[in-house]
């Protein structure tokens, strides 16, 4: 069984973004760049499932500028087996991300393909479900745990208030969730050895699939921030300005 | 064009959420309606029926929609989609399971977790875990969206619309095999007006009792940072932040919390903001209206005789 893996390089979550001086984006230039936390977590979940005996090959793709084969080649020493990259350098919306995966699906023929549930830059969480749309297969969000049996999947999802479990046929998306899984480190001679693990760069023209505009971003702020507060000396304090000040309890 | 709204419930009732979205339908302006799909759900229908300002409510009742699938809801959704320029659910764990979906059958953009709307296609949203606020122009003839629903007042439930049974049962190939919701007494981290949230500070898993004693004192949720998580405290679910849950209540107290930007990027949009550290220089004192700079095992059982 093949399993496919969907990834996207994000800027490093333990760096903070500042919205650029003329408020077109927000300002990446020499920011530590890293592989999406939750993508990381569908490559783990997909090298344990090789490592299972159950998928026999791995593959990632990424769609975006050159620099995206830098977080292909960390999925590879992760444990994938080979990368795909569909080159472009415009920014796309999830829709045209996914009409992009779909002609990568058509050619691979995946039984399971595992998305992060959302990247933590556009926060969209919409990649995964608009795969499964476009291709009609079954799909199960927000993962914490995946059991494959045969052609079926069982996942237990996490849900407002609790955990979902849900069967689909294969084959099927499943999105995962942060309690999944905890990802390995890669180590020095896997990240040596996924350098040599193949690599196949596709522009998107050569994918045939027509996409269009559908949004234009007019700005982009700094949230407002918040009024500088004060320090209390004591407990008694901290109530009667919760009290009496702020009201809210 | 009309405005369709996706209903958050659980069959047996109707979620705040649903309310909060119909607020945001009409910001937006036009004859809003609500599709309640499910099974055995009349009395989510008839707490549709009473929201301000929606005019009718789609009642698809069946079998199929029983646990709300996104596989067949959005089909649904999209064979009503005609009739409607704008479609809108909660960004909930159900809005944000289907309506991608949607938005991806009918061709068109999703724009998520919409804050505010500033016209019929003009929208802000947060990115970067709310370090950032994107003004976003739909260039799409239908206008997909969820709502974060912490940005928007309920629609009070004064209406008294009309409700229209649908017969379009739509199966899915996925099946539903059970659930299990946590049962507390607490609220929900998402739906919470006061979180009490614990971090490294608290030292260990048996210390979050003196956080729950005051959370079940406050009516309120207990939540934690990532590094109470990763120190393996308390489980994954409780997270708050960028990789947790983000929240926006209007009490939140932060306590051995350092206030990682991790861990800021889930909850500075809370309303009042407390934060109790001993080490007077943690960054979470930067965006706390209230700070205590004092030993936590003092403060908080002090703090819960008090409230």
């Amino acid at each position: 069984m093949k399993v496919l893996v969907p990834v996207k390089r994000v800027v490093d979550a333990n760096v903070k973004v500042r919205v650029k001086a003329d408020n077109t984006n927000v300002d990446t230039t020499n920011l530590k760049m890293a592989l999406n936390p939750f993508c990381e977590i569908a490559v783990e979940e997909a090298v344990r499932l090789k490592e299972a005996g159950i998928a026999a090959e791995v593959v990632v793709v990424s769609v975006g500028a050159k620099a995206v084969q830098e977080q292909l080649r960390t999925a590879m020493a992760l444990g994938a087996d080979r990368a795909i990259h569909i080159e472009t350098d415009e920014d796309l919306v999830p829709l045209s991300i996914a009409k992009l995966l779909k002609a990568v699906q058509e050619k691979e023929q995946a039984q399971l393909i595992l998305f992060g549930k959302q990247s933590i830059d556009g926060d969209n969480n919409q990649t995964g479900q608009m795969l499964a749309a476009l291709t009609d297969m079954p799909q199960a969000t927000f993962a914490s745990e995946v059991k494959l049996d045969g052609d079926k999947a069982t996942v237990t999802r996490e849900i407002d208030g609790g955990l979902q479990t849900l069967s689909m046929p294969l084959p099927a998306i499943v999105t995962v969730d942060l309690r999944l899984n905890e990802p390995r480190y890669a180590s020095l001679p896997n990240i040596m050895k996924a350098k040599r693990k193949p690599l196949e760069t596709i522009a998107v023209a050569d994918l045939g699939v027509s996409l269009k505009a559908h949004q234009t971003v007019l700005k982009v702020t700094p949230p407002v921030d918040r009024k500088a507060g004060i320090l209390v000396s004591s407990v008694e304090e901290l109530v009667e300005k919760l009290k009496n000040e702020a009201k809210v309890i | 064009m009309a405005i369709l709204v996706l209903a958050e419930h659980d069959n047996v009732s109707l979620k705040t959420d649903t309310a909060k979205v119909v607020s945001a339908a009409t910001a937006i302006g036009g004859d809003v309606h609500v599709l309640v799909a499910g099974h055995d759900c009349a009395a989510a229908v008839t707490a549709a029926q009473s929201l301000a300002g929606v005019s009718k409510v789609l009642v698809a009742d069946s079998a199929e929609y029983s646990a709300q699938l996104a596989e067949n809801v959005s089909k649904l959704v999209v064979e009503l989609a005609a009739d409607y320029e704008h479609v809108l659910a909660a960004a909930t764990s159900v809005g944000k399971d289907t309506l991608p979906r949607v938005a991806a059958l009918l061709d068109v953009s999703q724009i998520s977790e919409v804050i505010e709307v500033l016209s019929s296609d003009t929208f802000v949203r947060p990115i970067y875990a709310g370090n950032a606020l994107a003004t976003v122009q739909s260039l799409d003839a239908k206008k997909v969206m969820t709502v974060r629903s912490s940005a928007f007042d309920a629609a009070a439930s004064t209406g008294s619309a009309e409700a229209v049974n649908l017969t379009l049962s739509i199966a899915a190939r996925t099946d539903f095999v059970s659930q299990a919701l946590t049962e507390s007494a607490r609220p929900e981290l998402g739906n919470a007006g006061i979180i009490v949230s614990g971090g490294r500070g608290m030292g260990s898993g048996e210390n979050f009792a003196i956080l729950e004693q005051l959370a079940d004192k406050l009516g309120a949720a207990v939540g934690a940072s990532r590094a109470a998580v990763d120190a393996g405290f308390v489980p994954n679910d409780l997270q708050v932040g960028q990789t947790g849950k983000i929240v926006a209540p209007d009490l939140y107290i932060a306590v051995g919390i350092s206030g990682a930007i991790q861990h800021l990027a889930g909850m500075k949009d809370s309303k009042v903001i407390v934060a109790i550290n001993k080490d007077p220089e943690a960054p979470i004192f930067q965006v706390a209206d209230y700070g205590l700079v004092a030993d936590l095992f003092e403060a908080v059982p002090a703090l819960n005789g008090l409230v």
